[in-house]
């Protein structure tokens, strides 16, 4: 049988055949389906008025969460939620409400490698991380999906990451995919998949790696994958899950191209406004000034992004002029974060802490920015306006640079800091 | 006819219709504010049948399917790209909106130019010169043709 690449893997088991490649179509079943507030709204609009025979397929695959506006800002928003959680509760939907940042919410319950599962958010490339096929789709995909468990998905191209080495100390996930996405640009892996292995794989740990598979649709890919391994079979069985496939990809399998990145040669990377691309060494940025920093997201708002801010910020304060927003990616992050002193940490040091939502990574619940200011961030996207006011501005770092800069009022790395 | 609208590379969702109008309850209460922050009038001076062409990587970032619904709801009859997002260019299919890539014709038009598409035969005319696009796949025309993908559920579901 010709060799296949993971992705050609997940979806062959998914249509039910022996086999596919790059640029078929199939009709495939979807393992599961995650939406939040940021669409669902419109969902249920469909459903209820679009479709001739409403009905869901199987709503044990259905996972829906509230993450984007929690709590809730406005009356319309409180409109948009009433009508989640009405049809949830009524259809009996899995249904979370302020528990996190969904991405995070489903690494910690429920992707399995090798499902091929759909997102209502872009960043479903997240769960690559564990092996699987996320890919984020609009609500009428869902829909279609919901109603049918079944969907179409045009094989993607691969591109091939094999990392050898170890970052250095200082530099994290964050810098690596940054320099990655620089590498290829914003559209560098459009409708591809993105495939991570190597040697130096086993280096990072299940935090850098939904990091580095969570931003690959900031270069355009449809999902991101990396090689199943100890560290992401730990993390599965720790959360009490078992693999539904662990698949490699074959030896001879066609990559549309492969890179070779050594991780000892990554350094701190700053993204300037308003493109993820637009990457420099974070020592070229030193000296913006900066009135906000957030540390949180799907990208960086783990327990190991928090301890890193804490290191940072421990005895230190943050600078009169800034607000720094602290906001872990989920409820357990946050528990977590308690039991190990990281919030007096951030509180002493002056630091705003939030409950776990998407906060000021999407601009439009938390923490907007008004005209002309600036935010030094460890959310997703850079893109204008995107935290707030068309004509503000944006730079994405890691948690280490964001928690420096809020400390210095400048772009910083934790390195420079007195 | 239309008027084509014009817009340069990487133009992503945010930019489309941005975070702060996605809970508003329906499309049409969003639609006022699409391409806001690149052209506040845009929404005012839009009408049906008039075209947005871009240049690369149109509609990238977010999956919110409120960015080709807007577009749609204003009477927008196709965007035509040097290139599109996938996520956007799925959407856009799913739920009726055309698109299509064209290569040659960013460069070749100006704001407000009148033009006219052929969608099946991929073929944009403007200022007398005509352009090749780059047909859509068979599968994709099939649920464009039949008015997205919910009618052609709804035609499946006898």
């Amino acid at each position: 049988m010709k060799p296949m690449t993971m992705a050609e893997k997940i979806i062959a088991a998914a249509a039910g055949v022996d086999c596919v490649q790059a640029g078929d179509i199939h009709t495939v079943e979807v393992d599961q389906l995650l939406s939040n507030d940021g669409t669902t709204h419109l969902t249920i609009d469909m459903y209820h008025n679009k479709l001739k025979h409403p009905h869901i397929a199987d709503v044990s695959k259905l996972v829906w969460v509230v993450d984007h506006n929690v709590p809730c800002d406005s009356p319309k928003t409180a409109a948009s939620h009433k009508k989640m959680r009405d049809f949830a509760k009524e259809h009996g939907i899995t249904f979370y409400e302020g528990a996190g940042v969904c991405h995070q919410v489903m690494m910690e319950n429920h992707v399995r490698p090798g499902e091929l599962i759909f997102g209502a958010d872009s960043h479903t490339c997240a769960y690559g991380a564990l092996g699987a096929f996320g890919t984020g789709v609009g609500c009428t995909d869902y829909l279609y999906a919901m109603v049918t468990g079944k969907s179409w998905v045009l094989v993607p191209e691969t591109l091939r990451f094999n990392l050898t080495g170890k970052l250095p100390e200082g530099v994290y996930a964050r810098d690596l995919i940054l320099t990655i996405i620089g590498q290829i640009s914003a559209n560098g892996a459009n409708y591809m998949a993105m495939e991570f292995g190597g040697e130096g794989l086993a280096t990072l740990t299940m935090a850098d790696r939904i990091a580095v598979c969570n931003l690959c649709v900031e270069a355009g890919a449809k999902t991101a994958l990396m090689e199943v391994d100890d560290v992401a079979l730990d993390y599965l069985k720790e959360h009490g899950r078992t693999p539904k496939h662990v698949f490699k990809s074959d030896e001879g399998a066609q990559y549309a191209k492969v890179y070779d990145i050594d991780l000892g040669t990554i350094r701190p990377i700053v993204a300037k406004p308003h493109f993820v691309d637009n990457v420099v060494p974070a020592k070229e940025c030193a000296g913006v000034k900066i009135d906000e920093a957030f540390i949180g997201s799907c990208n960086n708002g783990r327990i190991e992004d928090l301890r890193v801010a804490a290191a940072v910020l421990k005895g230190r304060k943050v600078h009169p002029l800034v607000r720094l927003l602290v906001v872990p990616a989920s409820q357990t992050v946050y528990m977590q974060a308690l039991k190990e002193g990281l919030m007096d940490i951030f509180m002493e040091a002056g630091a705003i802490v939030m409950n776990a939502n998407c906060s000021v990574c999407w601009g439009s619940c938390q923490g907007v920015i008004g005209e002309g200011e600036t935010l030094i961030s460890t959310g997703t996207r850079n893109f204008k306006g995107r935290a707030g006011h068309p004509n503000s501005f944006v730079y994405l770092a890691s948690a280490a640079t964001v928690a420096a800069s809020a400390v210095a009022g400048v772009i910083t790395t934790a390195d420079m800091l007195e | 006819m239309g008027k084509v609208f014009r817009f340069h590379r990487d133009v992503d969702t945010d930019q489309i219709i941005a975070s702060q109008y996605l809970l508003y309850p329906t499309i049409e209460e969003m639609k006022v504010h699409t391409f806001e922050s690149l052209d506040p009038e845009f929404a005012a001076k839009v009408r049906p049948g008039d075209f947005v062409v871009a240049e690369e990587n149109f509609g990238c970032g977010s999956s919110r399917e409120q960015a080709p619904s807007v577009l749609k709801a204003l009477g927008v009859q196709a965007v035509v790209a040097k290139s599109f997002a996938r996520i956007f260019y799925r959407n856009a299919i799913n739920i009726g909106l055309p698109v299509i890539v064209c290569k040659e014709l960013y460069g070749a038009v100006s704001e407000g130019d009148e033009m006219s598409l052929d969608m099946s035969e991929g073929v944009a005319a403007v200022n007398g010169v005509q352009y090749t696009c780059t047909k859509l796949p068979p599968y994709m025309q099939g649920i464009l043709d039949q008015g997205g993908l919910i009618a052609s559920l709804n035609k499946e579901e006898v």
